[in-house]
């Protein structure tokens, strides 16, 4: 047990000095939840760097941004928004969906 | 209706390859159901009240609420999980002899059922979040649904239950000798399989570099969107894009209980605790 406290301690000293270094460099690119749909449905974003994700929601309903490529799965209340840290990505196509609505909310993240 | 009852199947199957494991690891303990049923109960009551506050824990940590609250939920099912098999391995000796002298497994001391159902209720939370969620959502936003939905819900949580209970009642045809032997393995790479799953929300909240995106890519060959990706992702923690730290989380885990297993083993001149 001790082996394991002494882990896990000190690896939630390694987490926090990353995640200090994490904050800075990263662009914001919004995405828009209206009617089960992403807006846009295709994303451009350069490839080789952080980027900064926004989810806006405006259905009055929950969502889950989800992708399997980027991997990366988000609950997003109603009317309000969430942020992911993603990349850096290959250029390349990735897609993500909208899990509870996945009829409709479909699109992808093009990375150039 | 369909659509429904595949999303709320997908988010009960590994809730009920967990309670499979669990009931199949206290077989023969006097009580056992009461405790995996109060760890359900008591995760689906947890389930609601996140989900009601999920909006508030999106936003806690800087925006990371929701990632850091999935880690810890993970972590701390892993840590019961090697309790189980350390205290498994400690009083292998006597329920080895017990076993023997009826044939079959019966209760042999108490063995921590309050893990496993701790075990249990953190799977229930998780899962049950999300499908709380969705079908709040359904139920909100269509009027006149609420029946298909219902049968969807009904639907999608039948046949989870029919894939735990499968899984359980496999696990009940291992003869008795080596029994607990496949219980603790497969508990042991349920917890590797968690602690990887624990380190990618990590990754996501961005509290862990990644250490190589993508170590492979194995989608095309088995998705974990199909049924075999999905248990074999809960039952041995498969991933078909791992990142280099859920390897790593993945192999210290498995690492580190067996080794706990080993040092805790029980031994003969060892005076019993």
């Amino acid at each position: 047990m001790l082996d394991r406290i002494r882990f896990a301690s000190g690896a939630a000293l390694a987490m926090a000095l990353l995640a200090q270094s994490a904050v800075y460099a990263a662009e914001a690119y919004t995405l828009t939840i209206k009617d089960h749909r992403f807006s846009p449905a295709t994303l451009e974003v350069p490839a080789g760097q952080k980027i900064k994700l926004v989810v806006k929601n405006e259905d009055p309903t929950p969502e889950e941004f989800e992708s399997k490529p980027l991997k990366r799965e988000k609950v997003v209340s109603g009317n309000s928004e969430i942020t992911l840290t993603i990349g850096p990505l290959d250029p390349g196509s990735y897609a993500f969906f909208g899990e509870f609505h996945q009829e409709s909310a479909q699109g992808q993240v093009i990375a150039k | 209706m369909l659509a429904t009852a595949i999303i709320v199947f997908r988010e009960v199957v590994e809730a009920a390859l967990v309670i499979g494991i669990v009931m199949a690891a206290s077989r023969g303990v006097i009580g056992r159901g009461r405790w995996v049923w109060s760890g359900v109960a008591a995760g689906l009551l947890a389930a609601c009240i996140v989900a009601g506050f999920a909006d508030k824990l999106a936003e806690a940590a800087a925006g990371a609420g929701q990632e850091l609250f999935n880690a810890a939920v993970l972590f701390s099912a892993v840590i019961m999980l090697g309790w189980h098999n350390v205290w498994m391995r400690r009083h292998g000796r006597e329920l080895a002899q017990e076993m023997n002298r009826v044939g079959r497994a019966v209760t042999a001391g108490e063995r921590p059922l309050y893990a496993l159902a701790l075990v249990v209720g953190l799977a229930v939370l998780r899962e049950g979040a999300e499908v709380v969620l969705f079908l709040y959502g359904i139920a909100s936003a269509e009027s006149g649904t609420a029946l298909a939905m219902l049968g969807g819900g009904a639907l999608g949580l039948a046949l989870g239950a029919i894939v735990g209970l499968t899984l359980y009642f496999g696990l009940l045809k291992i003869p008795v000798r080596h029994f607990f032997t496949v219980t603790s393995w497969l508990i042991l790479f349920l917890a590797a399989g968690l602690a990887s799953q624990g380190a990618a929300y990590l990754v996501q909240a961005d509290w862990l570099p990644p250490l190589g995106r993508t170590v492979w890519n194995t989608s095309d060959l088995l998705s974990e969107d199909s049924l075999a990706g999905q248990v074999l992702h809960t039952l041995v923690g498969y991933v078909s894009r791992p990142d280099g730290v859920q390897i790593l989380f993945y192999l210290s885990t498995l690492v580190i209980i067996a080794s706990l297993m080993r040092v805790f083993r029980d031994k003969p001149r060892r005076p019993a605790a």
